[in-house]
């Protein structure tokens, strides 16, 4: 369950100590943007220590390392895979060759460090116009890849427009990556709202992005989490109806039945499947992880 | 007749100010009050020694006071917060007596009730009359209340009134009337009104604090006491009104409407005020220059004086019917028990001020601090100076959870029943030091230079000299 992922400057102490606590699903330790060039080492240092001392109970833990045209992404892999954070962010990724290049470099610390290769996931940043051309290619690119992560601002920067609330700029990219994604049976998360004063344009916007079919979105500021989480949280009405199916299932089950209907509709295999997504996420989410 | 003097030097003369008297002093004008230093500076040119300074509070602003303990011209201490400069150099243990720290409620207590004798009170009055009536809401230097100086006043042997804005008698809204008031004296200035402003009144931006007010928010909301009637009281600093925020939003979710907010006021409390979620603001010390306007003008917000406010020895006091407080601490025990005199490191930089007389009164105390603070774990073993006794305090809410005082057995089940993240407190301290280490012990003398009364007069603890 990724419903919101949380960036965190990866030069920020107090934020890599607390990150846990701030209600994300998944923290994004940001070795990119969020640091100037002359503190990419201190950040670097930073991050490796938080992921060496610190536990973050409930909430998985990403790392987004510099580009690849760029001298330090090497640096950033060797000093965080041996302390196994679950997720690699390649950033500006524009197709399938770049991916397969991170994870090489990844399966070469992994093997220096004594981990089973494979252990640390990707999640491609797809920023430009040429990346999201090629969702479906690095999708498939290789086997660590579990979903695909839109950057709306680089990729308006490459389209030559402008940014806009609304997101019309975007529209394509969206669902392109979502339909990508899902055709290989991955996720796709969506780019952050930029105001961080904006809560009712945050909800639209993130309602709009669960309307197309994303899984979850990034957040640049703590105060989104929770409306984030709100948004791509089951409702109640939907966790009623994914257990009254589930009981179906079991009373169907029991009685020997071929075809199960519920209020006079049949359940059919994919209402099943959400049914049991709904029902993971209500225990991710209540069963005592909400704030911890 | 006219009470008005031409010199602070004459009405010191005049009250019969000699070696070994008490004065006192309100701390309204905050870190920018003149008075006392004004006063210090004349009683040590007039060659007056051995006196006890009895200030409510003492501000960074005070720190020349510092030389007037090293000639002698002070000799002893009493107040209910010290700020950190002077606070230094009294852990050091430049003064041979023991300070003696009061709560705000404990202070006037004491004064009702002849342990705390007064022989010449000195109040800062931003506006006055010939005669002494004078208020804070008017003039150049405008505090609002002057809810602390009405004890003094009331119970001190004489009582000058210095003032930078002179009016006509009678002054109209007068606070403080001049039945108590002995002489008036025109200084130049009183303070800097701007300095009032503490610079913790403004809302957090650190997500931590916000996540650790938006759980404690859910506290006051799980705990069953908001609702309509609902009545609340939170400090000025940036987590504490953060809880107010998310309380605000709640209250307007759900319909509700409150009684009173209470304490020193701020602006927040005063937009929560006018927008209606609570009909009265109770109003002792004001904590910003809105907050000045608003008692000006607006009639549902009162002015009290600190017996109202917090003092036991009072029949009743506002903050017995408090449902809901906010505090902060820098160190809690595992009983409990809250320091706001010291640092970690065992120098003064606080005070109880209301704290402990709000957690006693109020129905539900809920400290707020983060889980650690500049590497230091919050909850140790045994605090280095009992501000609060633990018995007083309901809910400890940090960013990785919420200890609720085992006597709060119901109130446990509640928040547990709402998802809430409640652990035990030994719990919270064990993840504290998993993340930061135990903590070295603090070495300290063997020199009390600070004692700590409770608001009931008894003795709650000492503080020691640092080495």
């Amino acid at each position: 369950m990724r419903r919101t992922m949380l960036f965190l400057p990866g030069n920020t102490p107090n934020m890599l100590i607390n990150g846990d606590t701030l209600g994300a699903d998944t923290i994004i330790f940001d070795l990119e943007d969020a640091v100037s060039p002359d503190e990419k080492d201190a950040a670097r240092i930073l991050v490796r220590n938080a992921l060496r001392y610190q536990s973050y109970p409930g909430c998985e833990t990403v790392v987004r390392i510099n580009p690849t045209d760029t001298a330090f992404w090497k640096e950033d892999l060797r000093a965080v895979i041996p302390l196994k954070p679950d997720v690699i962010m390649p950033t500006k990724v524009n197709g399938g060759a770049m991916i397969r290049e991170v994870s090489a470099c990844m399966a070469e610390v992994e093997r220096a460090a004594g981990i089973e290769e494979g252990t640390v996931k990707i999640l491609p940043l797809i920023e430009t116009a040429m990346g999201v051309e090629k969702a479906f290619e690095i999708a498939t690119a290789d086997a660590r890849v579990i979903g695909l992560f839109l950057g709306g601002e680089d990729f308006t920067a490459d389209l030559h427009c402008k940014r806009t609330k609304e997101g019309n700029e975007i529209f394509y990219a969206r669902t392109r990556l979502v339909c990508a994604a899902r055709a290989c049976g991955i996720e796709a998360y969506d780019t952050p709202f930029t105001d961080v004063e904006d809560m009712e344009g945050l909800e639209k916007d993130t309602e709009f992005a669960k309307s197309l079919g994303f899984a979850g979105k990034a957040v640049i500021s703590p105060r989104h989490v929770d409306i984030v989480n709100a948004v791509f949280s089951p409702t109640e009405a939907e966790i009623a109806y994914a257990h009254d199916v589930m009981d179906a299932i079991e009373e169907g089950k029991r009685q020997g039945k071929g075809v199960i209907s519920l209020r006079g509709k049949m359940i059919d295999a994919p209402i099943v499947k959400r049914a049991s997504q709904v029902l993971e996420m209500e225990k991710a989410i209540y069963g005592g992880a909400q704030y911890e | 007749m006219s009470k008005l003097l031409g010199s602070l030097k004459e009405a010191i003369e005049k009250t019969g100010l000699k070696d070994g008297m008490t004065i006192s002093f309100h701390h309204h004008m905050r870190n920018g009050d003149y008075v006392l230093n004004m006063v210090l500076a004349q009683a040590a040119e007039m060659g007056i020694k051995n006196l006890t300074v009895n200030a409510s509070s003492i501000f960074d602003i005070h720190e020349p006071i510092i030389g007037h303990i090293e000639s002698g011209v002070v000799t002893g201490l009493e107040c209910n917060y010290m700020g950190g400069k002077v606070g230094k150099a009294i852990s050091r243990g430049i003064l041979e007596k023991p300070v003696i720290f009061r709560s705000h409620g404990g202070r006037a207590g004491d004064m009702e009730n002849g342990s705390s004798k007064i022989d010449i009170a000195f109040i800062a009055a931003p506006c006055a009359d010939n005669m002494g009536n004078c208020s804070g809401k008017y003039g150049p230097s405008a505090c609002g209340s002057l809810g602390y100086a009405f004890s003094d006043a009331m119970h001190a042997d004489k009582v000058v009134v210095l003032t930078d804005n002179l009016v006509p008698y009678p002054l109209k809204d007068t606070s403080i009337a001049e039945g108590y008031i002995d002489y008036v004296v025109e200084v130049e200035q009183i303070g800097d009104p701007t300095k009032i402003v503490s610079g913790t009144t403004k809302i957090t931006r650190d997500p931590v604090g916000l996540r650790i007010a938006g759980l404690a928010a859910q506290v006051v909301k799980n705990s069953g006491y908001l609702k309509d009637g609902f009545s609340f009281q939170t400090g000025a600093g940036g987590a504490s009104l953060a809880v107010a925020k998310y309380v605000e939003e709640m209250m307007e979710k759900d319909h509700i409407k409150g009684s009173f907010c209470m304490g020193g006021i701020t602006g927040y409390l005063v937009d929560m005020a006018n927008k209606g979620y609570f009909e009265t603001i109770l109003d002792v010390q004001c904590f910003d220059l809105k907050a000045i306007e608003s008692i000006r003008e607006n009639p549902k917000h009162q002015e009290i004086s600190a017996m109202r406010y917090a003092s036991p020895a009072a029949k009743s006091a506002a903050v017995d019917s408090l449902d809901v407080v906010i505090l902060g601490a820098t160190q809690v025990d595992t009983d409990f028990n809250v320091n706001v005199h010291t640092d970690s490191n065992g120098y003064i930089m606080g005070g109880s001020g209301g704290h402990c007389d709000t957690a006693a009164g109020a129905k539900l105390a809920i400290v707020v601090a983060p889980l650690i603070r500049a590497r230091l774990p919050l909850i140790v073993d045994q605090v280095l100076c009992k501000s609060t006794p633990g018995s007083t305090v309901d809910v400890i809410v940090t960013q990785r959870g919420i200890a609720v005082n085992p006597a709060q057995k119901e109130l446990r089940e509640k928040l547990e029943k709402a998802g809430l993240p409640v652990k035990d407190i030994k719990e919270l301290k064990k993840i504290a030091e998993e993340i930061a280490g135990v903590p070295k012990a603090v070495e300290r003398g063997d020199r009390v230079v600070a004692k700590v009364l409770y608001r009931d007069g008894t003795l709650l603890d000492t503080i020691k000299n640092t080495i």
